[in-house]
């Protein structure tokens, strides 16, 4: 936890090296504008529904994709990851867009998702992290300087159900976002809207209304699930536990946000 | 500027579908009327100068042919007697037609309709034309070795060879506002000024003469309308009645005199387009900036009350139909680089003025209102972005693109201006550019540009080169190397030098040749009367009488040559993993037939592959653990599943040398130094092109789009280096190889803009297409408005949208009944896609999906 913290130069904080999975471009769902996002390897959470499970392991693994094997997982500096991202400067200061850091979970590779950030903004560009926010409070808030945005997920209320499904409790998780807050963090809340798990206006309701209390969330987005990441499982030889779950109608979606309304919060399904 | 353009949408009268149904509702019929009357005027007037029988040919036209105001219509003027036909130009050239007579209803793309009575009154015209046309006399022109080049494929010039050049924008302006009365004044008094004991002046007497007699067939013409209008207004009474008046009344009074309402306007300008199809038989007729010179009288209407702008729209939306009422019939190869029916009327909005102020106005915004209506391929719209641009404009811009029409192209102002500055336009010329047909910039009204000279097959070159000079088996361009002797890649692009070189140079004397046989045969007095500079040189634009002339033949298959090339450097020169034999015997046998696989990054297939990561790993220094060996066998057997197997021939696996060279980094990826080479290897071109002149007294200019060209190019194209198979389609203007550019539509532009499209001043073209989904809600619009921003600041040139699920094109296929208005952008221009080839079609489906 040493190299790039305090008087590190730019160079070091260039060289840092980190974990990258994948970078997407023209990402239109992820934050404003036009977006450059940026998956990094390694997640503390097991969620049995999540759609990027060969982001999962911090390591490089193997992964079929259309038929071929893809190795998932290199070692990148946080100087190539800027460089890919600043190809699309010009479409992000037409769209007010950036970079959003995505996972896996970055805040699993603080020191390098430190430089990442440090890296663009001294470059000016808009940057966003979209987290579990499952991590010590102190590698958060080191980041906080140089986060335009956060995009911070509540999947659910209930501890219990929380670790059920995710294998985590929910209580860092709410301290956290509680405590970005107070801090003046630009907060939107996201709830990833699950069959089975958290998809009852019940349970939307009350995330909402927590999320409301927070200093700092103005909105909420409603994720519907979606089963894209089903063929990756079979890729990574996985089992899924979620293949026989139907996604949700359109319309039980709207009503899902109407009832997230009641909180008073700008709601919207997508991201 | 803090005023707010209204972008509403505006209610469409429920007239305009009707009259859209119609316009549809028969097969387009191949029409005699027109041949025979020219042939009976040339006949019986052999001994005119040219340029007064082309004027009197067209009066006597004019006056005889059928004209039919069609039900509803509030702009009237057709040129055939069914919708959406085509008349006949046999003075262009006409032994083609002959052959295919009975071909045209049996076509698998642009089918016509043809009697029987029309046949035999074609065949009797054609009769008289044998050794008389354009066409005959440019190929007598033509030296052997173009001809040989031409059938090899090396180039086309089959557009202007065989037809009329059209190409051109006219200044509509000036008959809006002196109508043809005042024009012929002008005329009176150029000849009245004239020094009659001139030599020069009795060809300028005679141009002067043939524009006089054209402008006074054109009020006559409208006078028949005017008439045929009172005598159907008397039988139809109502409100039909009342509208038939109305009509009667605006034919009376233009384009004989200036136009008084936005309806005359309309009117006016509509027989001006008309006239000058009926008289030249080109097609990219093109209004250009239309939303300029009529808001006048659109702001005048609205101002005063005479017009809502619901009424306003209404006549706006009944002209958008008429664009559609005109239609030509090409040879049945031609319609394979020119497929969909397409006539490419390009109609320009935004943009700014020739002071450099932003000239964006209602009307600009009312005529993307109408394409929104209408929803036909015709005219083919456009919109100026520079930096100024209202964010309205491009909002109702990207709104339209969302209907999936393909329409509008967006045209970046920042580039195209200083290119047509660098080609000699003054900058107040240049601001105020249009475009002709696809993407081809120049100033309206005063230019002659030949802007669809030719289309140059870049990748025929290349595999010429690589056959030192030979193709199938004959002598074509010179010897510069047998393929195996290049001892380095410097050598093969020296090699490749000299063979454009040469090519380009054929293509300079095959588009001479037609020209001049233009300036012998087809002179065109009507359109010439109103370019600048042909009155005061008493000149057609045939005869170099425009202010600027150009000659803009196109390179195809940038992005093939260039992957090409670099996968040679790459992996025999760079890597050395394929000798130059061994890419030779490659080609001759087709790849043995494979197609070409998708990039894996890893090599070849199956189990080495997990061999080599397995290396990997071990290399980073991490233990394997036998749970990762289980996965790692898992894997292995996954990888023989079906959708591996796709890659795989009947003969065993693929063959590593394609699969080598799918991994090379490919044009259409953000890779600086492919896309650096890339813009090399299109300058190439370009600065060969730009040596030559024409005999009009102009330069020849660059451009880098194909229309549909790449498809035909492609298929008398043999396989090349980068991995295409013989005969597959070339890459379609400057964009990326079909599905090779794989990271994102940013990457894919980003690539685009890194040629040097100022150089490329006849035009670029690059097509993205997106699934609607991709532009949903505002926020979908406002991002399809930034990506166009965004593409524009880094100095692109063009750029259009296919917004498109791949499904329905699928289906379209399937079900074309169903379909019967899908449009989509085909190249420059826009289509229906059920009347494109099946060819085409699957161009059009296999273009990348960008999802997100």
């Amino acid at each position: 936890m040493s190299g790039i913290r305090g008087g590190a130069s730019m160079q070091d904080i260039l060289n840092t090296k980190g974990m990258l999975s994948e970078i997407q471009h023209y990402s239109v769902h992820d934050g404003p504008g036009i977006r450059t996002l940026v998956f990094l390897k390694g997640c503390p959470l097991r969620c049995r529904w999540c759609c990027n499970p060969e982001n999962q392991s911090p390591r490089s693994e193997i992964m079929i994709d259309r038929g071929k094997p893809k190795l998932v997982g290199k070692k990148v500096s946080a100087g190539h990851i800027l460089g890919e991202a600043l190809k699309d400067n010009a479409y992000y200061r037409r769209s007010g867009g950036g970079v959003t850091l995505s996972g896996g979970e970055a805040l699993m590779q603080p020191e390098f998702t430190l430089a990442i950030l440090k890296a663009c903004k001294a470059k000016g560009i808009h940057t966003a992290i979209e987290t579990t926010a499952f991590a010590k409070y102190d590698i958060i808030h080191e980041m906080l300087p140089y986060l335009d945005l956060v995009m911070c997920d509540i999947k659910h209320i209930v501890e219990e159900k929380h670790r059920a499904f995710t294998s985590q409790s929910n209580r860092r998780i709410l301290e956290n976002i509680v405590r970005m807050g107070e801090s003046g963090a630009n907060l939107i809340v996201r709830v990833p809207v699950i069959p089975t798990f958290n998809a009852t206006e019940a349970e939307i309701l009350m995330i909402a209304f927590l999320a409301a209390q927070i200093q700092g969330v103005r909105e909420l987005h409603l994720l519907p699930y979606h089963r894209l990441g089903e063929s990756k499982y079979q890729g990574l030889g996985r089992e899924y536990d979620f293949s026989s779950q139907q996604p949700l109608s359109y319309e039980d979606m709207k009503k899902l946000k109407e009832a997230a309304q009641k909180s008073g919060l700008k709601c919207q399904i997508g991201g | 500027m803090n005023k707010i353009l209204d972008i509403t949408p505006v209610k469409e009268s429920p007239r305009i579908q009707k009259l859209v149904r119609d316009m549809y509702a028969n097969t387009p019929e191949i029409e005699s009327e027109r041949a025979r009357l020219i042939t009976e005027f040339y006949r019986s007037n052999e001994a005119l100068p040219m340029v007064l029988k082309r004027a009197k040919a067209l009066g006597y036209i004019l006056d005889r042919m059928t004209i039919v105001i069609r039900d509803g219509e509030l702009i009237v003027g057709n040129s055939t007697i069914a919708p959406r036909s085509t008349s006949i130009f046999p003075e262009f050239s006409c032994k083609w037609i002959q052959a295919e007579f009975d071909s045209f209803d049996k076509r698998t793309g642009d089918v016509f309709h043809i009697t029987e009575a029309a046949r035999a009154e074609l065949g009797e015209a054609f009769s008289y034309w044998d050794g008389k046309t354009v066409n005959e006399l440019a190929a007598e022109y033509m030296f052997p070795e173009t001809k040989a080049a031409i059938e090899h494929g090396a180039f086309t010039v089959g557009n202007y060879f065989f037809n009329g050049v059209g190409h051109i924008s006219v200044d509509y302006e000036k008959v809006l506002r002196m109508g043809y009365t005042g024009i012929i004044e002008e005329i009176q008094r150029e000849m009245d000024g004239a020094d009659t004991t001139c030599p020069r002046y009795i060809e300028k007497r005679n141009f002067l003469d043939a524009a006089k007699i054209t402008s006074a067939a054109a009020i006559r013409f409208a006078g028949r309308f005017a008439d045929l209008a009172e005598q159907q207004a008397g039988q139809a009474g109502g409100e039909r009645g009342e509208e038939l008046r109305r009509i009667a009344a605006n034919c009376r009074r233009v384009p004989a005199h200036p136009a008084q309402t936005f309806h005359e306007a309309l009117q006016s300008f509509w027989f001006v387009q008309l006239i000058i199809q009926i008289e030249s038989n080109g097609h990219s007729i093109s209004p250009m900036r239309f939303d300029q010179y009529a808001y006048p009288y659109y702001e005048k209407d609205i101002a005063s009350g005479a017009l809502t702008k619901e009424g306003a729209q209404e006549l706006l939306d009944c002209l958008w139909v008429k664009f559609n009422d005109v239609n030509k019939v090409r040879d049945e190869a031609s319609t394979k680089g020119f497929g969909g029916y397409p006539m490419f009327q390009n109609l320009i909005v935004g943009g700014q003025d020739k002071n450099g102020l932003d000239a964006t106005n209602p009307l600009s915004i009312a005529c993307l209102e109408a394409t929104a209506h209408v929803k036909l391929p015709q005219p083919s719209i456009s919109i100026r972005v520079w930096n100024k641009s209202p964010d309205e404009l491009l909002l109702k811009a990207a709104e339209v693109s969302r209907l999936g029409l393909g329409m509008p192209a967006y045209y970046n102002d920042e580039v195209i201006i200083p290119a047509l500055a660098s080609r000699g336009l003054t900058l107040g010329d240049a601001r105020d550019y249009g475009i002709i047909g696809c993407v081809e910039p120049q100033k309206g009204g005063k230019t002659e540009g030949w802007h669809d000279a030719a289309f140059f097959n870049m990748a025929k070159v290349l595999e010429i080169t690589l056959n030192n000079g030979m193709d199938a088996g004959e002598r074509v361009g010179p010897a510069t190397g047998e393929f195996t002797s290049f001892g380095s890649f410097e050598q093969l692009m020296d090699a490749y030098r000299r063979q454009m070189e040469y090519f380009v140079s054929l293509l300079a004397n095959a588009d001479n040749s037609v020209d001049i046989a233009h300036s012998k045969r087809g002179l065109l007095p009507f359109v010439s009367t109103l370019v600048e500079d042909c009155i005061k040189r008493g000149k057609t634009i045939q005869e170099g009488g425009a202010h600027y002339n150009f000659t803009g033949p196109q390179g195809v298959g940038v992005a093939n040559v260039a992957d090409s090339l670099f996968v040679l450097k790459e992996l025999v020169w760079d890597k050395k993993k394929y000798t130059l034999e061994q890419f030779r015997d490659a080609l001759a046998s087709n790849f043995g037939g494979q197609a070409a696989p998708a990039p894996s990054g890893m090599g070849t297939m199956g189990t080495q592959i997990i061999e080599e990561v397995v290396k990997r790993m071990l290399a980073d220094g991490r233990p394997i653990t036998s749970e990762q060996m289980k996965k790692l066998e898992k894997i292995a057997s996954a990888a023989d599943l079906p959708a591996a197997k796709a890659g795989q021939s009947a003969g065993g696996s693929v063959s590593p040398m394609l699969q080598d060279i799918a991994n090379v980094p490919k044009f259409g990826n953000d890779i600086e130094e492919v896309d650096l080479f890339a813009r090399e290897v299109a300058l190439i071109y370009c600065r060969e092109v730009e040596r030559y002149s024409n005999p009009r007294g102009g330069a020849f200019q660059p451009g880098l789009y194909p229309v549909s060209a790449n498809v035909p190019m492609g298929a008398q194209t043999g396989a090349t280096p980068e991995g295409r198979l013989s005969g597959a389609p070339l890459a379609d203007g400057v964009s990326p190889v079909n599905g090779r550019d794989t990271h994102g539509p940013t990457a894919a532009a980003n690539s685009v803009a890194s040629l040097d499209h100022a150089v490329a001043s006849n035009g670029t073209l690059f097509n993205q297409k997106f699934h609607p989904s991709a532009l949903s809600g505002q926020a979908g619009l406002e991002k399809l408005a930034a990506l166009v921003r965004g593409y524009f600041d880094q100095k692109g040139m063009h750029v259009q949208y296919n917004v498109i699920g791949k499904e329905t094109l699928l289906d379209a296929q399937k079900h074309p009944e169903n379909y019967k208005s899908l449009v989509v952008r085909v190249a420059g221009y826009s289509a229906h896609f059920t009347s494109l080839d099946k060819s085409l079609q699957d161009d059009i489906i296999s273009r990348t999906e960008q999802m997100f």
